[in-house]
């Protein structure tokens, strides 16, 4: 067969079809026979004592079924942290519960209090502005440094807003602390990592279905990864047999992160499915998308470097506050930490490094992981540093990250901060940047930009990254509370076809064309007859769903795993029916062969025998055709990369062009080019939104000031420049694939590349995200 | 959205019984602003009363050198008039610039300038341009008719017909846009009259739109970006908010009246 479809071919996208032409199928999309519609009725106070609810004249509105409050999940678990942090006086981490809805108190702009479900969705809505809550509002807790200081509480059980003080790596304090006081130079700087809303183009949406006559729960949810999602529902929080619970996680569009979460409303679907006997959903508004959905970033960051008079680091040290919102999500508590701590060495042979990070609880929506998750944080904060320590000691930017760049022959690398580095050639991949920026012909338009009255400014950064996500055995001792391993079953069908059943979840990513590419080029054959099949508990095998630039590292690794299974068996059906020794067996283009001789049988002929076994050796060979594996990566992966930007800016209004964009990235090998190209394009535009126009504010009493797209600046077409995308490629050396992951590259690359461009024009370092028109005027004129 | 009784009257006389029979009546013409609010269930009122079917409500024509159009005609309309482009480009210019495709072929300039969102653009174009509301009870100049921050001169039971905007070529509009709404954060037209030059100036002030005096006296006999030079604008009386500061919206309207003169 041909192997163009294959590893390293740009097919285009089997999925676009029925997304380009309305066919996608969303959980909003499925309706059900009696289907019941829910309405939430949520706080407009962000901090609150619930004195009382009454729900008496919203039941007897049309339409209305019933009404959950707070008092009707008193009883069942809460949606837990995953990931047991220790603060630095080995104290855990404090884990206040966070309910289905809110009871005695609610917590932020959006808490839902009441849910109502009717007969239809405008019934539904009408109903929850009948109900009559009484609310006394609190003094909210919305700036992170008042609430370290104390006063007010989130959370009046665990008697702080500190959810934890986190030292990593503890041990190392010291000696940073004694190299940074006997270093001949420090460069400070102060920078906040704003908050952001992950905007999926697809609202949560949630459809519960309880049969009755089963007693068998379906969940239709948008999720990035229903295994993780039945398992909170099931051992945590509803406590519904895993085995009577089925989560469908059907096309979703996009994630970013804030669909890998259980929300509450998934488990108030299926509550009131078993108290109806009726199938319930709801979908978010996009208002409700904006106060609901897990919120991005959020730190607050002193970064010190330490050097030498020639620009040796020495050390990095760094005090941050994490904004975790009012309640812990699943992630929220590893982002700030292990996604963003461990990081904090960046690409350099620093020798010193320690982390501070303070999770703060407040009066806010909760923060957890979005595209990047805490690599974003950690290299906008080394990389704004370093082109500030370069303009303070007067050495060229490119050159002093390449100083002090890990050299390719130091592979394994053991970071200051605790990780392996794999491999990997930073200074090839800034040689290609370089060229590709066409540096040496930037003085030309800076000079040309001059003659018309604007500024120009260059901007380059550098970034690793830790993918892959995750070694359970070193996340384990992390105080990850789940298995980071991913799983896939390769099922032959009797006709030669082939079924792979994954558990990682597709939403924009292409896996449904990425992943057969790699079946294909393993067994020889037409990657069209491979069909994808995720998303839905009942057919896949227990996985852990799609974040962390993990899909094909850890369940495209499991696929190559059960096709190597798959080929063990079919040489030993196809040994049987040439009568030789299976390990005479070679399978070279889709036949399997007698190696030596003509002799051969199709990979469709071995199907069909392995399903039609007559005269088979049912002794040493059972029927059937299908394997499925388990894969847990030994380490991390670890992309990397170096990104500039270009900008020309109007100083009189501080409007900023992004006139050239080059990113070149280490992602390993790659299996679709084109699919990894359209995913660096996406990160780009989330990290160049991020850097100039995103931006979430609260006021002073808890209101979210940006609740819609009139005030909430998403990053459209007109702002982003045509990129230039390379990829360098130094192989993983811990999967079989030899692949990095380039999900999160773009968004995480981005930010710092964007704002070192503008602080190179306007020549003042003095700009925190997002850079927009007023901000960039202010630190040019020096204005408020 | 709450439940709303529909009205489309053929005739102001049946639009005015509609109203005056209503608890809590709205004109509805392009919707652009209200139906979004209802939608929010930020405003539910009782009958919504389409003007769009009024007879001579929508449509341009020219009434010697004065442009005349009907209270519900589109942006998308006035923006693609071959004599508006021709006498008065500033003003086809700015309407084709009013929100995106969508909404410049349903909302209307009767709603917009009925509305006055402090960032809209027309009331600056009708300002600066000297134009003429007209309802169905009387003529109310620009300068009179646009009160403050969503309010105006007419009375609740008043319906703007036609506006007549005097055809000025000598005239531009620039506007510096909120980046997450792209309404206008500062805009300012501009517009040479026989009479003296016209600068006015929306999406800043804390009443809406204003005409600035000191730089229409500076335009006065020097029609030049540079004669605005001197001149300081104060931000006393301009908007501070989330996407601009009093500061910046002044420094803004500085800098878009000299790129406007010079567009002129």
């Amino acid at each position: 067969m041909p192997k163009d479809g294959g590893i390293g071919a740009s097919t285009t996208r089997r999925e676009d079809i029925r997304f380009l032409t309305g066919r996608g199928k969303y959980t909003d999309d499925i309706t059900l026979h009696g289907q019941t519609y829910a309405a939430f009725a949520r706080s407009d106070v962000a901090n609150g004592r619930i004195k009382s609810i009454d729900t008496t004249a919203a039941a007897a509105m049309p339409g209305v079924l019933t009404i959950f409050t707070g008092d009707d999940f008193v009883e069942v678990g809460g949606n837990p942290a995953g990931w047991l942090i220790n603060s630095r006086d080995g104290s855990p981490m404090k884990e206040p519960k966070r309910p289905v809805l809110a009871h005695g108190k609610v917590r932020h702009v959006g808490d839902a209090y009441a849910a109502v479900i009717a007969e239809t969705a405008e019934q539904a809505l009408d109903a929850v502005a009948a109900i009559e809550a009484d609310i006394e509002e609190l003094p909210a807790v919305v700036d992170m440094a008042a609430a370290v200081a104390g006063g007010e509480l989130v959370h009046d059980e665990i008697e702080t807003n500190v959810c934890f003080d986190w030292g990593w790596i503890e041990d190392n304090r010291a000696a940073t602390d004694a190299a940074i006081k006997a270093a001949p130079h420090v460069t400070t700087l102060e920078l906040i990592n704003n908050r952001l809303v992950p905007n999926a183009m697809e609202p949560r949406a949630s459809t519960a279905d309880y049969d009755p006559g089963t007693g068998d729960y379906t969940l239709y949810t948008t999720s990035q990864n229903p295994h993780l999602t039945r398992l909170l529902i099931s051992a945590f929080v509803l406590g519904i047999p895993e085995n009577k619970l089925r989560v469908i996680a059907p096309d979703v569009g996009g994630g970013f992160g804030s669909k890998i979460y259980h929300y509450g409303e998934e488990a108030l679907v299926l509550a009131a499915s078993k108290r109806l006997g009726r199938p319930v959903r709801w979908t978010a508004s996009r208002t409700e998308s904006f106060l609901t959905d897990a919120h991005g970033r959020d730190h607050v960051t002193t970064i010190e470097l330490a050097c030498e008079k020639d620009g040796t680091f020495i050390a990095f040290r760094t005090e941050t506050m994490a904004n975790v919102g009012a309640y812990l999500s699943n992630f929220s508590t590893a982002t700030p930490t292990f996604l963003h701590g461990t990081l904090m060495a960046g690409n350099y042979t620093v020798p010193n490094v320690y982390v501070n990070v303070k999770a703060v609880f407040t009066n806010t929506a909760p923060v957890d992981a979005y595209r990047g998750a805490g690599r974003p944080e950690a290299t906008y904060s080394l990389e704004r540093v370093i082109d500030k320590a370069a303009l303070e000691l007067g050495i060229d930017p490119i050159e002093l990250r390449r100083k002090n760049f890990i050299q390719p022959d130091q592979y394994p690398y053991a970071s200051a901060a605790g990780l392996e580095y794999d491999s990997g050639n930073y200074d090839a991949v800034m040689d290609k940047l370089e060229a590709m920026m066409d540096r040496s012909g930037f003085a030309e338009r800076r000079k040309a930009s001059e003659a018309k009255g604007m500024l120009r400014g260059l901007g380059v950064n550098a970034y690793i990254e830790a993918c892959g996500i995750a070694p359970s055995n070193l996340v384990g001792v992390l105080g990850s509370r789940v298995g980071l391993y991913d799983a896939a079953t390769v099922r032959v069908n009797a006709t030669g076809n082939l079924s792979v059943m994954v558990g990682a979840h597709s939403h924009g990513q292409g896996h449904e064309t990425a992943f057969p590419q790699v079946v294909a080029e393993m067994l020889g054959i037409d990657p069209a007859s491979i069909e994808i099949v995720h998303g839905d508990t009942a057919k896949i095998p227990f996985g852990m769903g799609t974040y962390g630039s993990r899909s094909l590292a850890v369940c495209g690794s499991a696929v190559v795993r059960a096709t190597e299974k798959i080929i063990n068996k079919a040489k030993k059906i196809a040994a049987h029916m040439l009568e030789a020794s299976d390990t005479d067996i070679e399978l070279i283009d889709g036949q399997f062969t007698v190696a030596g001789t003509d002799k051969s049988v199709s990979f469709g002929e071995v199907a069909l025998k392995a399903y039609i076994p007559h005269q088979f050796p049912l002794e040493d060979i059972e029927p059937g055709l299908e394997e499925t594996a388990f894969y847990d990566p030994a380490n991390f992966t670890y992309p990397s990369g170096a990104y500039a930007c270009e900008v020309e800016l109007d100083p009189e209004t501080g409007n900023v062009t992004v006139e050239r964009f080059a990113a070149a990235d280490d992602f390993g090998n790659i299996i679709n080019p084109m699919i990894v190209e359209g995913q660096v394009h996406g990160g780009l535009a989330q990290g160049i939104g991020q850097a100039m126009l995103e931006q979430v504010v609260y006021d002073d009493s808890g209101q979210l000031l940006t609740g819609s797209y009139m005030d909430y600046t998403m990053p459209r077409a007109a702002n982003l420049p045509f990129y230039s995308v390379h990829h360098a490629s130094t192989v993983c050396p811990s999967n079989p694939l030899g692949i990095k992951g380039c999900g999160e590259a773009g968004a995480i690359g981005s930010p710092p590349a964007v704002i070192n461009a503008i602080t190179d024009a306007i020549g003042n370092n003095d700009l925190a995200m997002p850079a927009t028109p007023q901000a960039v005027w202010s630190a040019i004129h020096g204005n408020a | 959205m709450y439940a709303t009784k529909y009205h489309r009257p053929s005739s102001l006389d049946a639009a005015n019984a509609a109203l005056s029979g209503a608890d809590d009546g709205k004109l509805l013409s392009g919707g652009q602003t209200l139906l979004p609010t209802m939608k929010q269930h930020l405003a539910a009122p009782s009958d919504l009363i389409d003007v769009r079917g009024i007879e001579g409500m929508t449509g341009i024509c020219m009434d010697g050198d004065v442009i005349v159009i009907g209270a519900a005609t589109t942006h998308a309309e006035v923006a693609g008039n071959a004599d508006v482009q021709r006498l008065c480009p500033a003003l086809a210019s700015l309407a084709g610039g009013i929100g995106d495709p969508a909404v410049r072929h349903m909302g209307t300039i009767g709603g917009s300038v009925a509305n006055n969102d402090p960032a809209a653009d027309y009331p600056a174009g009708l300002t600066a341009l000297g134009a003429t509301v007209v309802t169905n009870k009387r003529e109310i100049g620009a300068d009179d008719f646009f009160t403050g921050l969503f309010t105006t001169a007419l009375d609740d039971d008043e319906i703007i017909t036609t506006v007549r905007i005097p055809a000025t070529a000598q005239a531009a509009y620039i506007k510096f846009r909120q980046a997450a709404s792209l309404y206008a954060l500062v805009g300012v037209f501009v517009a040479q009259h026989a009479s003296g030059a016209r600068v006015a100036v929306t999406g800043s002030g804390d009443d809406g739109v204003f005409r600035h005096a000191e730089m229409e006296a500076a335009l006065n006999g020097n029609w030049n970006a540079s004669a605005l030079d001197g001149i300081a604008v104060s931000s006393d009386g301009l908007m501070s908010d989330i996407h601009g500061s009093a500061a910046y919206r002044a420094n803004l309207i500085k800098v878009m009246a000299k790129r406007a003169v010079e567009a002129c």
